[in-house]
């Protein structure tokens, strides 16, 4: 059944009802919310329309500015952590047997679809002095008493790494699965070690994987909002808890709505560079 | 011989890393008494039949299930005809549709959050609890679409094609040709969007965070008042249910195929 252009009311019948769900209750809140970023603040009450930048100018200040460095160079750590792991693990993982294959993909699945609540209660605990880590540390004699690994940034870091290398593995899995083999064959026949055949092929040829990846998983960490919240201390909080914060308790949505529109634009930006980055994989 | 130390040392390595904590938090979870243990002192089931006999949990558990239930079977709903329409027509201008069932994923999800919030608040009914239903229906309609567009591409157009020129209507090709070909794509979407709907957070609790308690929303404001072994019963809990849940996507269908690895066998 060939690809046909629709030509009756019949034709275009079936996309009616997605097009209009996706465009009621996708693009209008995505409207609403842009739209409220310009709005007024009332103290007390809610909002009163207007056109206001005054929730874009508080940009400008040294506390958001903070948040702000913070939240991209903690997601920018997640993802070169996640993707120096995730790598080698990825490019190991295509190369084992199909039943094995499937197990490891089933318990990444199983890791990434976690809650993060699950996710940071799980690693609170596992960070904690009465049933965390340190206890193992001290009945093999490494540690003398039991301490407490968090709040602090070593948490953190630790927690949106965990959330994140399953999806890092997953986004590399199809193009290390579809990378030419013959290439590293080639390379060891001709005497290069592993190692060397590893970073001298395998890696320049995934070179645009990786940016893209890198990418990807950036975005992903930019989102973490409970995270930090539950493993950091407030200076560890992110543009997501901040904004949570400004919709929720301090009901100042204008702000908020300002707030996720700039982290939207940062986010646009880079998967746009990411599909350039595929075009031009594609083209070479 | 040294690589393969190396990979067995690293997948090691990840391995542990990954069930290191989940191990924890099962170990805690079967606690005899009310504390923050590991290794569990006694064993008990307990804390498993705390989330069925306490009030609280229990609610929580029906509300996550009734939400995810609803909410996949809504995504499943918008991407089937928008899939089925991308793969049958020639159309550029359906390519927006495209873009904007996998928007929601790609973006932080807290934008979206926002948005539902505004939203729901704007027409009035912010926190009624079926704004949950389509504010995860659309948030999620992006796991069905890619599921579905894969296995649009791996029908044989020749099929539907023939069934065609044998006189069936665009309707019956697509109920006795193509639906029968892609119903493990529909099992497996409804299952992606099922499972990480039951976890969602943070779209749940911008729209009906106040007004009902899902499972997530419920662990992390149990979280702020301290430690219950519930929480860890409960993550154990849904830990299983995703293993579950993706173990039968992975018996019925083609999991590295689903997952992207086109090329191998």
């Amino acid at each position: 059944m060939k690809r046909t252009p629709p030509k009756s009311a019949r034709d275009v019948a079936p996309i009616v009802y997605p097009a209009i769900m996706l465009v009621v209750f996708f693009v209008i809140p995505f409207g609403t919310m842009v739209t409220v970023s310009f709005f007024k603040r009332n103290q007390g009450a809610f909002y009163t329309p207007d056109f206001v930048l005054d929730n874009y100018a508080r940009f400008l200040t040294t506390f958001f500015g903070g948040v702000l460095a913070f939240s991209l160079f903690l997601a920018i750590m997640v993802a070169i952590v996640c993707v120096a792991v995730g790598f080698p693990f990825t490019f190991f993982l295509v190369r084992l047997k199909r039943r094995a294959q499937i197990a490891w993909l089933l318990s990444l699945l199983s890791v990434l679809s976690l809650s993060e609540v699950i996710i940071g209660f799980a690693w609170s605990t596992l960070l904690s002095r009465t049933a965390g880590i340190t206890n193992l540390f001290v009945a093999l004699g490494l540690m003398d008493r039991p301490e407490a690994w968090l709040p602090g940034f070593g948490a953190v870091l630790t927690g949106m790494v965990y959330q994140a290398l399953p999806y890092t593995i997953l986004v590399l899995y199809p193009s290390l699965a579809r990378l030419d083999w013959s290439l590293l064959e080639a390379a060891r026949t001709m005497g290069a070690s592993p190692l060397r055949a590893f970073f001298n092929v395998v890696v320049p040829v995934s070179r645009n994987t990786i940016v893209a990846t890198l990418i990807m998983v950036f975005v992903f960490a930019l989102g973490s909002y409970l995270l930090p919240q539950i493993l950091g201390r407030p200076r560890q909080w992110t543009l997501s808890v901040l904004i949570t914060d400004q919709a929720i308790y301090q009901s100042n949505m204008p702000f908020a709505a300002a707030m996720a529109v700039f982290l939207v634009l940062i986010a646009l930006a880079l998967v746009g560079l990411t599909t350039l980055i595929g075009r031009r994989e594609a083209e070479a | 011989m040294s690589g393969r130390l190396l990979r067995f040392v690293w997948m090691l390595a990840v391995g542990i890393f990954l069930a290191a904590p989940l191990t924890v938090v099962a170990g805690v979870s079967v606690n005899e008494q009310q504390t923050l243990a590991f290794p569990p002192q006694g064993l008990s089931m307990a804390w498993y039949a705390a989330i069925f006999t306490d009030d609280e949990w229990r609610a929580a558990l029906f509300a996550s299930l009734i939400l995810a239930t609803l909410a996949a079977a809504l995504a499943v709903s918008i991407a089937l005809p928008l899939a089925w329409f991308l793969w049958r027509r020639q159309a550029k201008w359906a390519r927006i549709f495209q873009l904007l069932g996998v928007a929601p994923f790609i973006l932080p999800p807290v934008i979206t959050a926002l948005g539902f919030l505004s939203f729901w608040a704007t027409l009035g009914v912010y926190g009624a609890r079926w704004t949950a239903v389509i504010s995860h229906g659309i948030f999620f309609t992006t796991l069905p679409l890619v599921t579905l567009s894969l296995g649009f591409s791996s029908i044989d157009r020749s099929l539907p094609e023939a069934a065609a020129t044998m006189g069936a209507s665009e309707g019956a090709v697509f109920r006795t040709v193509i639906l029968p070909l892609i119903r493990p794509y529909i099992v497996s979407g409804y299952a992606f969007a099922f499972v990480l709907s039951l976890n969602e957070y943070i779209v749940a609790y911008m729209t009906v965070g106040f007004t009902m308690e899902t499972l997530p929303i419920k662990i992390f404001n149990a979280l702020r008042y301290g430690y219950t072994p519930t929480m860890a019963s409960v993550s154990v809990l849904f830990v299983v249910i995703a293993a579950v849940v993706f173990g039968l996507v992975a018996r019925f269908g083609d999991l590295p195929k689903l997952l992207g690895a086109l090329t191998r066998e």
